[in-house]
């Protein structure tokens, strides 16, 4: 792939500018003219019937335009995956971030103010906040409807025998894994302003990471409510980090719309800190059992793992994550026979959602911590057992994975070589190294029906293209990513390229911002309109040259015989020959790209992602024995991106994904305590600051993916799924403890340390 | 009661009425709708709210707005020239990938502003210790040190 102009460059982010300059306008920052100010009241208790909700005194504060309570929610209307939370409760409250009313004031301080004159009787009842007790039988309904507190979604997958297997194996390592609730942290919270016009048709201003899926929710929601064969416009502000936090709808979001109707004027709802923290989804806290075997050459003969996700009080799209999760559990390294099963359960917690990774970085920390204690008692080299395990093209994993380009090996070599492997590894003193691999999607992955992506181009008459694709913007550079591939097919500059991306009245369908997809996906995707309004253009050029368009190619908004450099024609003539023209024709193309990715079947199996991405960490930590501090003294991030189209965005994301994994490695924890959450704030939770920034190096590995738009894959969360267990594999070869259960905080390194201390003596 | 108070904003001389309840973020952001300034969590703990006063660093979330009275006020706003030319910071985070989401970038830089206008040559621990108090989620914080380096550098 010689002779690219833009793609393989480190150009900056197109949106930097606004960004740097303060010009960029969040959630935070839109006013629309009369626009109230919306606020929530949450529930008191974890678990309690709700007796009475006053609302008199707070409707008739001054400035106080509407207060809502369950009792206003048309229709019984419930939101979710399984359609089992309503945006405001009545009857029961479930967990301390129920919404129990809402008031929209014409000031932010007026509606909170309201909230405070709300009275609200409630008569607590013992909450279940342990998922363990809330499978025993007999244990309370959190959903007296659904006859269990199991999710009635069975995820089992099974492949070959793993008894069998287990008999047959030369060593056997089990062992139990527990991770915790972490949460995104975006700077820029949660927020929206809905708004109805004389039609009833809705205008939402929204931060979603999934416009168009978002758009039909609103939909449902408006049928419910009574109005049918409305519009939803989303028009998304610039969004302030995403990371899986905006990949489903929430109450607020419904509350808003109800009270929009209510008051008939636009409605804003902005969270602050503490709301975002208390009232958002963090990612899964899970127990997992694991079992792993191999033969005496360290060949992998089964896996077995059981696991409970505690799901909270209501169903998102979160409780799907055991299907990703069954990604590295069937397919990370080559092992013949699988089982897993898990179960989702309701407790009164706070309710689960995605976050980076979507399950995987679970999973992957029983997985690489596990196997790390397989290559002990086979007395095989951590890495060494990686390697003899590692994934390679072509081949056909469990779950009917078609593994097409696959650099893993490659990405364990680059750790082995710059972490200095050999000569770290296994040495006393206090410093140890640690490894770990990860497999994810790498060309999206079909979790709903379509896994597609839409963009239109259409070029003016200056010869200036716009591009309008389906694909949001978070942050992750997609807007920079589209132009580098427009602009390397059509020969023009990525400053003539403008990328329209935040608008479902303009922008084309597309599934979302998830499983890592966009580059994939959407980069396919403008690849497949950019070709098409090349040809387009080359037809007119071809026409007033007098030559055929075969022989015409473009470069800086030029185009050239490659036969005779004489003739040429600015791009700009071209575009007003083709408006100018009697019987004259616009320049648009559309390109629809949904990658050849299956659901899957009855058993879990099919090929989730036309192809899929790989990495390897490595990490070598110096453990401080008095203080049970676990220092990280290098670190390196590998990965297989098929391409890199932008290797300095890449590397950004590498670098981010890499300190959300060591945050939630080594710190991060939101702690509940009986359903109440203790450390809502940036004080108390322990988001990485500068000062935890390691000497890290991403290191990209390229692969040449086949289907990937100039050959790349994604990158989205990959970078933080392999860190927890590489750190903990480097605690473990430091000081001879193994922590598992996240995070690996100085106290439990500490305690474990005496407890092996009192073992010897 | 709202009083009525003078100090300078982006080397213009402003006088504004305001309350004494407010805070200078209140005042920027809701009142002169300056909303390159961010609002990230309202308590002083991640930095988006980051103005220069007076040459330091300051989350003008936490600072009471008559306080401002008589001070030399820097945002966001105030780093591009009047003709449109970037700050070298601002020039350096786009061209180091330093943006992402760009949430806490306008606090970002202008702490590193207050850092590089009273030390031309600062260490990396100098780097570090200016920054410490912004919040960033996107970028693992290492190209936001690479972009402030490259500028100290550069002087």
């Amino acid at each position: 792939m010689d002779g690219l102009k833009f793609v393989g460059q480190r150009i900056p982010k197109k949106d930097a500018p606004l960004k740097a300059t303060g010009e960029a306008l969040y959630i935070q920052d839109i006013k629309v003219p009369g626009m109230l100010y919306g606020k929530i009241l949450y529930s008191k208790y974890p678990h309690a019937r709700l007796l009475k909700v006053d609302a008199a005194k707070a409707l008739a504060l001054p400035g106080v335009k509407a207060v809502l309570t369950g009792a206003d929610v048309p229709n019984n209307f419930k939101f979710g995956f399984l359609k089992d939370n309503p945006p405001l409760k009545s009857g029961k409250v479930l967990s301390t971030r129920d919404e129990v009313a809402a008031v929209a004031a014409i000031s932010p301080e007026i509606a909170e103010q309201a909230l405070s004159l709300i009275e609200v009787e409630y008569e607590e009842l013992p909450g279940i906040f342990d998922p363990l007790e809330a499978m025993k039988e007999g244990a309370a309904l959190i959903h007296e409807e659904f006859k269990s507190n199991v999710l009635k979604m069975p995820w089992k997958f099974v492949h070959g025998d793993v008894e069998a297997a287990r008999k047959e194996s030369a060593f056997i390592a089990e062992d139990s894994f527990s991770t915790q609730w972490v949460t995104h942290c975006c700077l820029g919270t949660s927020g929206c302003i809905a708004s109805f016009d004389v039609g009833n048709n809705l205008t939402m201003y929204s931060n979603t990471q999934i416009p168009s899926l978002a758009q039909n929710d609103y939909l449902e929601a408006l049928k419910t409510f009574g109005l049918k064969n409305r519009r939803v416009r989303i028009i998304q502000a610039v969004i302030g980090g995403g990371f899986g936090s905006k990949l489903d709808t929430y109450a607020y979001e419904y509350i808003a719309i109800l009270l929009a109707l209510r008051t008939r004027k636009p409605v804003k709802i902005v969270f602050t800190r503490e709301e975002e923290f208390l009232a958002t989804s963090p990612r899964q806290c899970t127990i997992t059992k694991i079992s792993q075997g191999c033969d005496k050459e360290g060949r992998l003969t089964f896996r077995e793992i059981e696991m409970v996700l505690d799901n909270g009080a209501y169903t998102s799209w979160g409780a799907t994550t055991p299907s990703v999760m069954m990604v590295p559990i069937s397919s990370l390294y080559k092992v013949p026979n699988v089982k897993y099963t898990a179960k989702c359960v309701y407790t009164n917690n706070t309710y689960c959602q995605a976050f980076r990774g979507y399950g995987n970085p679970q999973a992957t920390f029983a997985i690489e911590s596990c196997l790390d204690q397989l290559a002990e008692k086979a007395g095989i080299d951590p890495l060494d057992i990686r390697r003899i395990n590692a994934n390679e093209p072509g081949e056909v994993t469990p779950q009917n994975f078609r593994i097409t380009s696959c650099g893993m090996k490659d990405c364990i070599e680059e750790v082995n070589r710059r972490l200095g492997w050999k000569d770290k590894k296994g040495k006393t003193g206090d410093r140890g190294v640690g490894m770990a691999s990860l497999i994810h999607v790498g060309g999206a992955a079909r979790v709903y029906k379509s896994d597609g992506c839409g963009t239109i181009i259409k070029v003016d008459d200056n010869g200036k293209v716009d591009v309008i694709t389906g694909s949001s913007e978070i942050g992750q550079g997609s807007d920079t990513i589209i132009s580098q591939i427009v602009a390397e097919v059509l020969g023009v500059s990525i400053d003539d390229i403008n990328v329209i991306n935040n608008d479902t009245d303009v922008c084309p369908w597309d599934v979302g911002v998830h499983a890592s997809r966009t580059t994939f996906v959407a980069g396919n995707s403008a690849l497949g309109a950019a070709k098409k309004i090349k040809a387009q253009i080359m037809e007119i050029a071809a026409k007033n040259l007098g030559t055929e368009p075969e022989e015409l190619e473009m470069r800086d908004g030029v185009i050239f015989s490659m036969k005779d450099k004489e003739k040429s024609i600015p791009l700009s003539k071209v575009l007003r020959k083709a408006h100018y023209t009697l019987g004259g024709r616009m320049l648009v193309a559309e390109h629809f790209y949904d990658p050849p990715n299956e659901n899957f079947d009855q058993t879990f199996r099919g090929n989730l992602s036309v192809s899929y991405a790989y990495g390897a960490h490595g990490v070598e930590v110096e453990v401080d024995r008095q203080t049970g501090q676990v220092k990280i003294l290098n670190y390196i991030a590998a990965h297989d991106v098929g391409k890199a189209i932008n290797p300095m965005l890449l590397e950004g994301q590498i670098y981010g994904g890499g300190l959300q994994g060591i945050g939630y490695a080594l710190g991060e924890r939101m702690v509940y305590d009986k359903g109440y959450l203790k450390n809502g704030n940036f004080l108390d939770y322990k988001m990485p600051t500068v000062r935890d920034v390691p000497p890290v190096q991403a290191v990209i590995v390229e692969s040449d993916e086949r289907d990937g738009p100039f050959g790349a894959k994604g990158i989205g969360e990959p970078g933080l799924v392999p860190t927890a267990p590489a750190i903990a594999n480097a605690v473990y070869d430091a000081v001879g403890v193994r922590i598992k259960d996240l995070p690996i905080t100085p106290e439990k390194v500490l305690r474990a340390l005496k407890e092996k201390a009192g073992e010897r003596s | 009661m709202k009083k009525e108070i003078t100090f300078t904003l982006n080397n213009e001389k402003i006088m504004v009425e305001a309350d004494p309840k407010w805070t200078l973020l209140y005042l920027l952001r809701d009142v002169l709708e300056m909303t390159g300034t961010k609002e990230g969590c309202g308590y002083g703990e991640c930095g988006a709210c980051t103005v220069i006063i007076d040459g330091k660093a300051v989350n003008s979330c936490l600072y009471p707005v008559m306080e401002a009275e008589g001070r030399n006020i820097v945002t966001i706003e105030g780093l591009m020239s009047r003709d449109g030319e970037l700050d070298p910071l601002q020039k350096a985070f786009i061209d180091e990938g330093a943006v992402q989401c760009g949430f806490c970038i306008p606090g970002m830089i202008m702490s590193a502003k207050a850092l590089l206008d009273g030390k031309k040559d600062p260490t990396d621990e100098d780097i570090k210790e200016s920054i410490e108090g912004n919040l960033c989620r996107c970028t693992g914080y290492v190209k936001i040190i690479d972009a402030i380096k490259s500028v100290a550098g550069g002087r």
